[in-house]
């Protein structure tokens, strides 16, 4: 059943006046058809179809468009016997036609603000509110521990944590090899080469181990919890989990959260032995600062509170992670796009609210003199 | 009854289908005439989807025959394939919407992908027309799948696979999940466009009433070949235990009398 057809054509009947059609009156032709209908001559009264070849649904619309155009009835047409159901079957739908809906302009863009501001207000407030449920359900897991998921908890640890060592420690040694090689280009003219050790431990103990784990499980695990809850969201799996009489929170949730708590800690420590290693390596190489002058130096300078300092940031970040992960997988609403957008969402979230809170941190503990 | 060549729209000849050593088809033979609604019924696991996807081309047979408006569907060539893919139109079981996209423009993507020359505001009064005529209200055009109940997917899907006027229509499980009300509307959908359009349907389905209300042949897939392909009349009178339980189990029964009285 090749298209072997031969295209729609029309003509005028020189006797009665009519317009004829012939060829076939199809999909394949739509432009076609339109181009040939335009062309049509003025006061044409009534359309002969009943000789045309083919004729789907496309040819019919074009024609009934014509039709409407020119003012003329369906009466008007003659149609073959073997096309009149199709006919009838297109002209009984052919009114009802929906209100284009889409505004463009200024009240639409200023709508648009608006909605986006509101929108946010509720994600801060579900945010709050999905922190406060999960304090009750800790709190009640305490009371109740045969709530807690021991083996789906250990599991997560070694997804969060253990798995993202070679990327955590990688990445921090890069970043002290960086903060080094920036600082002694700059402490060199004053001939202050040694505080480069300062300058590496400092800003790795007290800021960037903490800040770049963050980082870099909010991009790895944020986003992970969002996609395998949205999915169990969009197959009504959480639906599932709540009719059993289980809570996904429990389930779901806490696992995750907790996971995150014991494990960013240590991934914070990690890092920042990776960034004093990079500091160390970039020292010997190229700062004629031997490794062991440097571990002295640091024994010599460094206080404690800076390590301290970055730790307690830590659990505060996890919280943070885990909750935006899994909230947004909750809020998945049934397609593959949500999935999609709203793992996009968790991690712009999570990234952001962390350097903001690490930023308000910085301040409150400088404040304090701590 | 000799039935002329080129009224075969779908010849299928010693078909055999398997997953590693589990054999799904094998000899079967099935032919499917213009302008008919061919309903192809068998139990969970006999093959009836696989056999949908390999004259679709979607699986590729280990081995057989199978011509699609007498071209091979297991042709490699692009222009066979694609003349295939026009000329067929497939509702999916929960109409395989893409999820992202509104119900329009679900029904202007093939329109978009096989006639790009057609303008856009043809194509878009080509889609408001296939959404109404599967039976929608025309606001439906602008919702999203997700926002659709199970049936109005259904008839969304419908829609889809119509988009391109294929003579050739396959629907799998079209009445699936579906009240009994929504079932019956769907089987009088599918009937008025076979009619109206021409078509030649390919129906796989479980729903008796369904066999009973539109198709004017059924098909039996067992012991991984067709058993028999007639009249509904004529399959349940095969002596085939499978045959027989199905055909006059206590839901084929009433089936029958409601079948009865929608010919009357």
């Amino acid at each position: 059943m090749r298209d072997e057809s031969r295209p729609p054509s029309l003509g005028t009947d020189a006797t009665t006046g009519q317009l004829r059609l012939a060829g076939s009156w199809t999909l394949a032709h739509a432009a076609e058809m339109g181009e040939r209908l335009r062309l049509a001559p003025e006061g044409v009264a009534a359309v002969d179809a009943s000789t045309v070849d083919r004729l789907d649904s496309a040819g019919v619309l074009q024609l009934l468009r014509f039709a409407r155009r020119r003012g003329l009835e369906l009466e008007a047409f003659a149609f073959h016997d073997d096309h009149k159901a199709l006919v009838e079957a297109i002209e009984d739908v052919a009114d009802d036609r929906p209100k284009k809906k889409r505004e463009y302009g200024v009240a639409a863009a200023l709508a648009r603000l608006g909605f986006s501001v509101h929108d946010n207000y509720r994600e801060i407030l579900a945010l709050i509110g999905f922190l406060g449920e999960n304090l009750v359900k800790f709190g009640r897991m305490l009371a109740q521990p045969r709530r807690f998921r021991l083996t789906s908890t250990v599991y997560h640890m070694e997804q969060v944590g253990l798995d993202a060592v070679p990327l955590v420690f990688l990445l921090s040694y890069l970043v002290g090899a960086v903060i080094a090689f920036l600082g002694a280009n700059i402490l060199r003219d004053f001939g202050a080469v040694i505080y480069v050790v300062e300058l590496v431990s400092i800003a790795f103990l007290r800021e960037f181990g903490v800040l770049l784990t963050a980082i870099v499980l909010a991009g790895r695990t944020a986003s992970a919890f969002t996609a395998q809850i949205g999915a169990m969201q969009a197959r009504e799996e959480i639906d599932a989990i709540r009719t059993l009489g289980l809570d996904p929170i429990d389930l779901l949730v806490m696992p995750r959260v907790i996971a995150l708590v014991v494990m960013l800690p240590l991934l914070t420590f990690i890092a920042m032995i990776a960034g004093l290693l990079g500091g160390l390596t970039v020292g010997a190489f190229n700062l004629d600062i031997p490794p062991q002058a440097y571990l002295a130096r640091m024994d010599a300078t460094l206080e404690v509170r800076h390590f301290l300092v970055g730790l307690s940031k830590a659990p505060i970040f996890a919280v943070i992670i885990g909750l935006i992960g899994c909230l947004e997988g909750l809020q998945v609403e049934g397609t593959a796009q949500s999935v999609g957008e709203r793992t996009t969402s968790s991690v712009v979230q999570t990234i952001s609210l962390v350097i903001v809170i690490d930023a308000i941190m910085a301040l409150w503990f400088m404040q304090m003199g701590i | 009854m000799t039935i002329r060549d080129d009224d075969i729209v779908i010849r299928i000849e010693g078909l055999e289908n398997r997953f590693g050593d589990q054999v799904v088809h094998e000899n079967l033979d099935l032919s499917v005439r213009r302008g008919e609604i061919i309903g192809v019924v068998g139990g969970s696991g006999a093959g009836k989807s696989v056999l949908m996807r390999s004259i679709l081309g979607l699986r590729r047979p280990d081995a057989g025959r199978i011509e699609v408006l007498g071209i091979d569907a297991r042709s490699e060539d692009e222009d066979d394939r694609h003349e295939i893919e026009r000329n067929t139109g497939v509702l999916f079981q929960d109409g395989a919407l893409f999820s992202s996209l509104t119900v329009g423009e679900n029904v202007q993507v093939p329109l978009k992908e096989q006639h790009p020359e057609i303008p856009d505001s043809l194509r878009y009064e080509l889609a408001l027309l296939k959404v109404k005529l599967a039976g929608l209200p025309a606001n439906a055009l602008e919702k999203l799948p997700s926002q659709l109940s199970g049936g109005m997917r259904k008839r969304a899907g419908l829609a889809r696979a119509l988009a391109l006027d294929p003579p050739l229509l396959f629907l799998d499980e079209p009445t699936a999940g579906l009240d009994p009300i929504g079932a019956a509307a769907f089987d009088e959908l599918i009937l008025t466009l076979q009619r109206a359009l021409g078509l030649t349907v390919f129906l796989i389905t479980h729903d008796l009433d369904t066999l009973y209300a539109i198709c004017d042949r059924v098909a039996v897939l067992a012991d991984r070949r067709v058993l028999v392909n007639a009249p509904i009349g004529e399959v349940e009178r095969f002596d085939h235990p499978w045959v027989q339980q199905y055909f006059h189990g206590p839901r084929a029964r009433a089936a029958r009398q409601a079948g009865a009285g929608t010919m009357a």
